[in-house]
């Protein structure tokens, strides 16, 4: 899948990075938690959220994300936008929930990123 | 052994115009040294939930980067309030984090797991009433 597959799949409109809707997209991640975007999401991953806040796009940085998308029709303000063009980021928003918009792309073969082997062991001691 | 770099970066409390700027440009300076995937990623991953937790927990601190020929070493010290269960705030999930931070998508309780992860070496020290101490090193392949 690309980009631009997500684009028609979630009826998204592209608010930067007309240019690299042909970059592929490997898994995805549907969180508004930043330290759970943090522990397991790599630059292979598309980030699906509904916070518009510049925290967003500082994490994204860090992690070397490649797209955003907003869901619930959500629109960062400019200054937001802006810091994510300097990044290079693809965002896009989708009028769909983002239970909704996760779903549309699961159905059409994206998948979930791995949790780590290791966290099974962690879950079931904290169980 | 000298350090390439050595810089503080001070920190402020409750800052979240700020927050996260030191983690930008600590990868900034390690990108420019050549430092790339993995070590760089995990860096600036830990630095990041380290500066976050100066901003939202701390009454305000300073988080240091020195990077060495063979490894990266951040240093994150505050002046109150402590911790007063180590073994609680290291554990995933818990979050004292208030409303404000809440609501910017911080509180998951998963910053200072995530820096024990991704660290090679990590040391936490706290003492309620003076302050939380915690030393990062990353090996440089
Ligand atoms: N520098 C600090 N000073 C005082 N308390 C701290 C400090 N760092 C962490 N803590 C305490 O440890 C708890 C756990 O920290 P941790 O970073 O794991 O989670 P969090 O910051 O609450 O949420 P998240 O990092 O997922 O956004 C915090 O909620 C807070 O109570
Ligand atoms: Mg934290």
């Amino acid at each position: 899948m690309t980009i631009g597959d997500m684009v028609d799949i979630l009826k998204a409109r592209v608010l930067l990075g007309e240019d690299k809707l042909d970059t592929p997209v490997y898994t995805a991640c549907c969180s508004d938690l930043m330290s759970d975007v943090l522990a397991f999401v790599d630059e292979k991953t598309v980030l699906i959220t509904g916070l518009t806040n510049p925290h967003v796009i500082r994490t994204s940085e860090m992690l070397d994300l490649k797209c955003l998308v907003f869901a619930r029709g959500k629109v960062p303000s400019d200054d937001i936008l802006e810091s994510a063009e300097e990044q290079g980021l693809v965002v896009i928003t989708t009028k769909a929930t983002a239970f909704s918009a996760c779903g549309m792309l699961y159905e059409k073969g994206l998948r979930g990123v791995p949790v780590p082997l290791e966290w099974d062991k962690e879950g079931k001691e904290g169980a | 052994m000298e350090a390439l770099i050595h810089e503080v970066y001070p920190v402020a409390s409750a800052d979240y115009t700020s927050a996260g700027h030191a983690s930008a440009d600590i990868k900034k300076k390690l990108k420019m040294l050549g430092v790339g995937g993995d070590v760089l990623r995990r860096v600036a991953v830990a630095s990041y939930e380290v500066e976050l937790n100066l901003v939202i927990h701390s009454q305000g601190g300073h988080l240091d980067l020195n990077v060495f020929p063979d490894r990266v070493e951040l240093v994150s010290e505050d002046v109150g309030p402590g911790i007063p269960d180590l073994s609680l705030a290291m554990r995933e999930g818990w979050s004292t984090a208030n409303e404000e931070a809440r609501s910017l998508g911080f509180g998951a309780g998963m910053g200072l797991p995530n820096m024990k992860r991704n660290a090679d070496e990590f040391d936490i020290q706290s003492e309620v009433g003076k302050g939380t101490v915690i030393r990062m090193g990353f090996r440089l392949a």
